[in-house]
């Protein structure tokens, strides 16, 4: 199984390699991909650099172009293709239509990975895009159930890629509007949720307050801790009752169903993060690397170390982790 | 320019279900969208009792269309899917690319609903190579964004060749999760959450610590908290948009639909001048936030 590690930075993606990534994946600097934040992700001359350390490490890189191209400006996403072909890269990951038709007629040989933002969560979805695109992995939603992965992976050939670690993003990707709802910018149109742009923190006689383009997010007491205000993450009122309406602050993290993962024969692990640093890579890339390697010499003596749980509960949101849609429960 | 009336979004216990289109047939609606799109465990009506609603609507003067499910997860919910593309009679929304996948294989003409991610001309030209027969834009996109595409595919010539919906008044679906919020709201797991829908027959409301009304809650779609309302921009959907979508929530929806038919029937200088409330919004078509009023 492939461990997939996320770089925001060339630094980052040195550590990632350096601590045992398997494959590593990026974005360009531009509105391309899907962490279009000021100050991340890749240009030219970095591009080239990266690109050469993971081809001297014999390691994979995969260049996510995972937003959905304006009209007008496809070229724009269309070049973005064209560096990845340049590049070496081994893999695109894709969402949109129009740019996946792109990549498939002028690079047959292109590995295309169907993003997550396209939301393919079944087998007929799958096959449209296999049969369109001749896609060669999907990126599976974090909507699915540990059950229905397993069902995917029966009754599809497909390779498939699991979200491992990281940011939990609880609704269907690439079908959340709630970011452009508030702000005007989604993952889809902008390649952002909740942009940092629109952040605004106060501190005020009832608390901290974090609000997004205006719009009251969260309230922190004194002894709590305030979290970066992504719109679904905060605390709404239903009826008198306030309390996390969509979720808390909180980080997906499943290690302890790696050895499943492996069993039903997921090709690889993604663990979410460009947009965090290079110490975050390094912990988070050594954590998983020890875990895969644990399992795989004693597949019947794999344990989640409970020190393994702290490191990882450290580098989350609210410092807290959850198996999200995996566990029935959650849903 | 036509107008529709979308699928009930809520869950509904089925005679108030049936006794809304029996209104609804002799509504304003040029279209009538019905079916279930959000969630598979609601069964007040099933899979052949919407077949047999749609076709019993289809008697009438108006084009009926059945929606499918936005999110589907399970190999049931793709059977359901295909039991409706075999109804043989009505056509159909696909609001997901599994969808349009069982479709195309049958050679069946479709309609693209809203949840399915299509923002621009050659992903359009795609899906009209594959059957697609009607568009309904992105919630999410605006005037301008419209504007280009169609642009786009007069230059590529074919804007001919599909029709332009555009969801024009109702709660917008933002959003779709695994997770059921109404059951959450009521501190239960999806699988122990008793239907418990049907005591929302207009959704839950979220509000923010300062009142603010920022998500109607609906199972597992979360819908935005104000009225996306549009009336008073119908000129300036000229020659870009064909038919309207008028979301229900009620049978005043149907009273909704009539107001937009009157203003579409009255010249450009007569049009009403429709004061939006506080719990209205127009953003998404004026390229700023949704939940703002231009």
């Amino acid at each position: 199984m492939e461990l997939l590690c996320p770089a925001g930075s060339l630094p980052a993606l040195k550590t990632a390699i350096d601590c045992g990534a398997d494959a590593v994946y990026i974005g360009l600097k531009d509105q391309t991909n899907a962490r279009h934040f000021a100050g991340l992700n890749f240009n030219a001359s970095k591009l080239s650099k990266g690109a050469q350390y993971v081809a001297d490490h014999n390691k994979h890189l995969h260049v996510a172009i995972n937003t959905f191209a304006h009209p007008g400006q496809e070229k724009r996403w269309f070049n973005a293709v064209d560096q990845c072909v340049d590049l070496g890269a081994n893999a695109a990951i894709i969402a949109d239509i129009s740019t996946l038709d792109y990549a498939t007629q002028k690079y047959p040989d292109l590995a295309l990975h169907l993003s997550v933002q396209a939301s393919a969560t079944n087998t007929a979805a799958i096959d449209f895009y296999q049969r369109n695109f001749n896609i060669k992995r999907v990126v599976l939603p974090r909507v699915l159930s540990l059950h229905q992965v397993k069902q995917l992976t029966r009754n599809s050939d497909m390779s498939l890629e699991v979200f491992a670690f990281g940011s939990l993003c609880i609704m269907a990707e690439g079908r959340c509007y709630l970011s452009s709802y508030f702000t005007g910018e989604s993952p889809n149109t902008v390649g952002a949720c909740s942009p940092a742009k629109f952040v605004r923190w106060q501190e005020t006689a009832q608390g901290l307050t974090s609000r997004l383009n205006n719009i009251l997010i969260d309230r922190y007491q004194d002894d709590e801790k305030a979290g970066y205000p992504t719109l679904c993450k905060g605390r709404f009122s239903v009826d008198n009752h306030l309390y996390h309406a969509l979720e808390e602050p909180t980080s997906l993290n499943t290690l302890s169903l790696l050895p499943d993962l492996i069993e039903m024969g997921i090709s690889s692990v993604k663990i979410e993060g460009r947009q965090r640093s290079p110490a975050y890579v390094e912990q988070i890339t050594s954590v998983w690397r020890a875990a895969i390697d644990c399992y795989t010499q004693h597949p019947a003596h794999y344990q989640v170390k409970a020190q393994w749980n702290q490191q990882l509960a450290n580098l989350s949101e609210g410092n807290q982790t959850t198996l999200g849609a995996y566990h029935r429960n959650w849903q | 320019m036509k107008l529709s009336l979308g699928p009930i979004l809520y869950y509904w216990p089925k005679q108030q279900t049936i006794d809304f289109y029996q209104q609804a047939i002799n509504s304003d609606a040029d279209i009538i969208y019905l079916g279930e799109t959000v969630c598979s465990k609601r069964r007040e009506l099933k899979t052949r009792d919407w077949i047999e609603l749609a076709k019993s609507l289809n008697k009438h003067n108006k084009e009926i269309v059945l929606s499918t499910m936005a999110l589907l997860e399970a190999p049931s919910e793709l059977s359901v899917i295909r039991k409706l593309c075999e109804n043989g009679e009505v056509s159909i929304e696909a609001n997901d690319f599994g969808a349009i996948q069982l479709l195309t294989e049958k050679k069946l003409p479709f309609v693209c609903g809203p949840a399915i991610n299509c923002y621009n001309a050659n992903t359009l030209k795609i899906l009209v190579n594959q059957g697609m027969q009607r568009w309904v834009m992105p919630v999410e996109l605006s005037r301008d964004w419209l504007s280009n595409i169609v642009e786009d595919t007069h230059k590529m010539q074919f804007r001919d060749q599909f029709e332009v919906e555009l969801f024009a008044h109702g709660h917008l679906p933002l959003a779709y999760s695994a997770r059921c919020f109404t059951a959450r709201s009521e501190n239960k797991a999806k699988d122990d959450c008793g239907l418990t829908c049907i005591n929302y027959p207009q959704g839950r409301i979220a509000s923010t610590q300062e009142d603010q009304q920022v998500f109607i809650l609906n199972g597992i779609q979360t819908l935005s908290g104000y009225c996306y309302n549009l009336i008073n921009e119908l000129h300036s959907m000229q020659g870009l948009v064909d038919i309207i979508r008028i979301s229900p929530d009620s049978t005043s929806s149907l009273a909704t639909v009539s107001a937009f038919k009157k203003q579409i029937n009255q010249l450009p200088n007569q049009q009403q001048y429709w004061r939006l409330d506080s719990l209205q919004c127009n953003g998404y078509w004026h390229n700023i936030a949704g939940l703002a009023q231009s």
